[in-house]
């Protein structure tokens, strides 16, 4: 019997994967944690931000999750840690560091 | 009523899908296939079927398109041969491990080189492992029945993969013979429509096809589709049971001609069928108990009941139209030794290597293995080291 997405992980009997592992639900990327590919990690430093928002779209992995109008800090659990948002920052509030 | 007519082998496929009226057809000519698209885009022209044809710049894209059209919900079929199935290499497995019931009409021919235009299976048996279920005819009103068939096995709910249709190039393609057609409305009620569970057009639901898949799943995913190939075989003698029913012709897995007292027997696929019934009867009007094991389904390999229907000969010879450069035969030979073996059978085999490229097989050709046959079975190995038959040779 095939399951949901969610309840599909690494234990998973071929019996329970969807035919050709065809994907019937929608978003199901969020269950699929790529920060574990991170070698270097970007670090927001809050008092140097203006909350200008130039980093939210250029992250290809929509790791910047933005409410009310105002940034929060990353989702490491989908950040692959490319530092596209260092580079989009005019005011210097994100570095890069070695490592997770 | 069943309808009396005269056709080629690509005439019948063309009227059969004109009867079908699938929803997409993508295509690219290649001798000895491209009458199947013309006839399919003349009907569309002439608005006896609504059919969206597809033209494409190459074979490599034909399938693509089919695949696309199928994983959007859109009945599909495609049609090729030799080298043009070769091109689709690639995409073959796609449309087979997304499990996308497609139907492709595979007009045999020789794959170069030399280059050659004519009847061989090395196309279709080259691609014998890309998860595409196989289904050969002997004649024309085979290859209509079979394409009649095509779609109730491959959309089946335990199967859900592609299916090749195979007939012989210009043998059968070309040559015109006497065919009973079905009429249109039971033909329409017995292939029935298409509504698939999952397609990209659902309103409601999303849907992402042929996701990656780290090696964590991917092997998992392959055990599933092997699985769709095992299902297949019920279903296909199902289908062929109902199909009986409709028409009165009786398919199964292979067809058995003389076999049940047959001490010395013949096993091949496609239109030299009909000349190894021949020289049986010929054969059998002299006392001979000789007898012919007619594959019709190649994938799934139906190896069990093969070697159950032989298992009272004496010695057997796999023929094979097909060369496998791999220094021991071809690759009927290579598969139904190994299920001969496994079920301990103790005939002496021999594995033939015949009618490459479009070279003619005659009766007294079918005759000599006969009768090589009998030697074989006695102990004498005269057959030679890698047997051919209608070769020139210095030996």
């Amino acid at each position: 019997m095939a399951l949901k997405a969610e309840l599909i992980n690494e234990k998973t009997s071929w019996q329970d994967l969807t035919e050709g592992l065809q994907i019937h639900e929608p978003a199901t990327s969020k269950l699929f944690e790529t920060g574990e590919w991170r070698t270097s990690t970007p670090v927001w430093e809050k008092e140097k931000c203006k909350q200008c928002l130039l980093c939210v779209p250029y992250c290809p992995d929509t790791c910047i999750l933005v409410t009310e109008g105002k940034r929060d800090d990353f989702d490491y659990a989908h950040c692959k840690g490319c530092g596209i948002c260092v580079k989009a920052c005019p005011f210097g509030a994100i570095t890069m560091k070695e490592g997770e | 009523m069943a309808i009396k007519e005269r056709m080629s082998g690509n005439e019948a496929v063309a009227h059969a899908i004109k009867q079908i009226n699938p929803d997409v057809m993508p295509a690219f000519p290649i001798t000895p296939s491209t009458e199947i698209p013309q006839f399919v885009s003349t009907m569309i022209a002439n608005g006896e079927i609504d059919t969206e044809f597809i033209p494409v710049e190459s074979e490599h894209s034909s399938m693509s398109a089919a695949i696309g059209a199928s994983a959007a919900g859109a009945r599909t079929l495609t049609a090729t041969s030799s080298c043009g199935l070769a091109l689709m290499w690639e995409v073959l497995y796609v449309a087979a491990s997304n499990r996308l019931p497609i139907m492709m009409e595979v007009v045999n021919r020789a794959l170069s080189g030399p280059i050659n235009i004519n009847a061989e299976h090395s196309d279709s048996m080259g691609a014998r492992d890309s998860g595409w279920i196989q289904i050969y005819a002997e004649n024309n009103q085979e290859v209509y029945d079979n394409t009649l068939q095509a779609y109730r096995i491959a959309e089946h709910r335990s199967v859900k993969l592609p299916v090749m249709i195979c007939q012989d190039g210009f043998i059968t393609s070309h040559a015109v013979e006497n065919i009973t057609l079905l009429e249109d409305e039971p033909v329409k009620k017995f292939v029935g429509s298409y509504e698939p569970e999952h397609y990209l057009l659902k309103e409601d639901e999303a849907m992402a096809v042929g996701p990656y898949a780290i090696s964590g799943y991917c092997m998992e995913a392959k055990r599933a589709q092997a699985q769709a190939m095992i299902n297949a075989k019920e279903v296909i003698l199902q289908v062929a049971k109902e199909f009986e029913e409709l028409s009165g012709r009786s398919y199964g897995f292979f067809e058995e001609y003389c076999l049940e007292d047959a001490e010395y027997a013949i096993v091949a696929i496609g239109s030299v069928c009909g000349t190894i019934k021949e020289t049986i009867d010929k054969l059998r009007a002299k006392g001979c108990r000789v007898g012919l094991l007619k594959v019709r389904v190649f994938r799934p390999f139906p190896g069990e009941e093969m070697a159950a229907a032989l298992k009272n000969c004496k010695a057997i010879a796999i023929m094979d139209r097909c060369e496998g450069y791999n220094a021991t035969g071809g690759p009927l030979g290579a598969e139904l030794t190994a299920a001969l073996y496994r079920t301990k059978a103790t005939a002496e085999t021999v594995n033939i290597i015949y009618g490459l490229s479009g070279r003619d097989v005659k009766v007294s050709d079918v005759e000599e293995v006969y009768e090589k046959l009998e030697r074989l079975a006695q102990g004498d190995n005269c057959f030679g080291e890698y047997p051919y038959i209608g070769l020139r040779s210095n030996n």
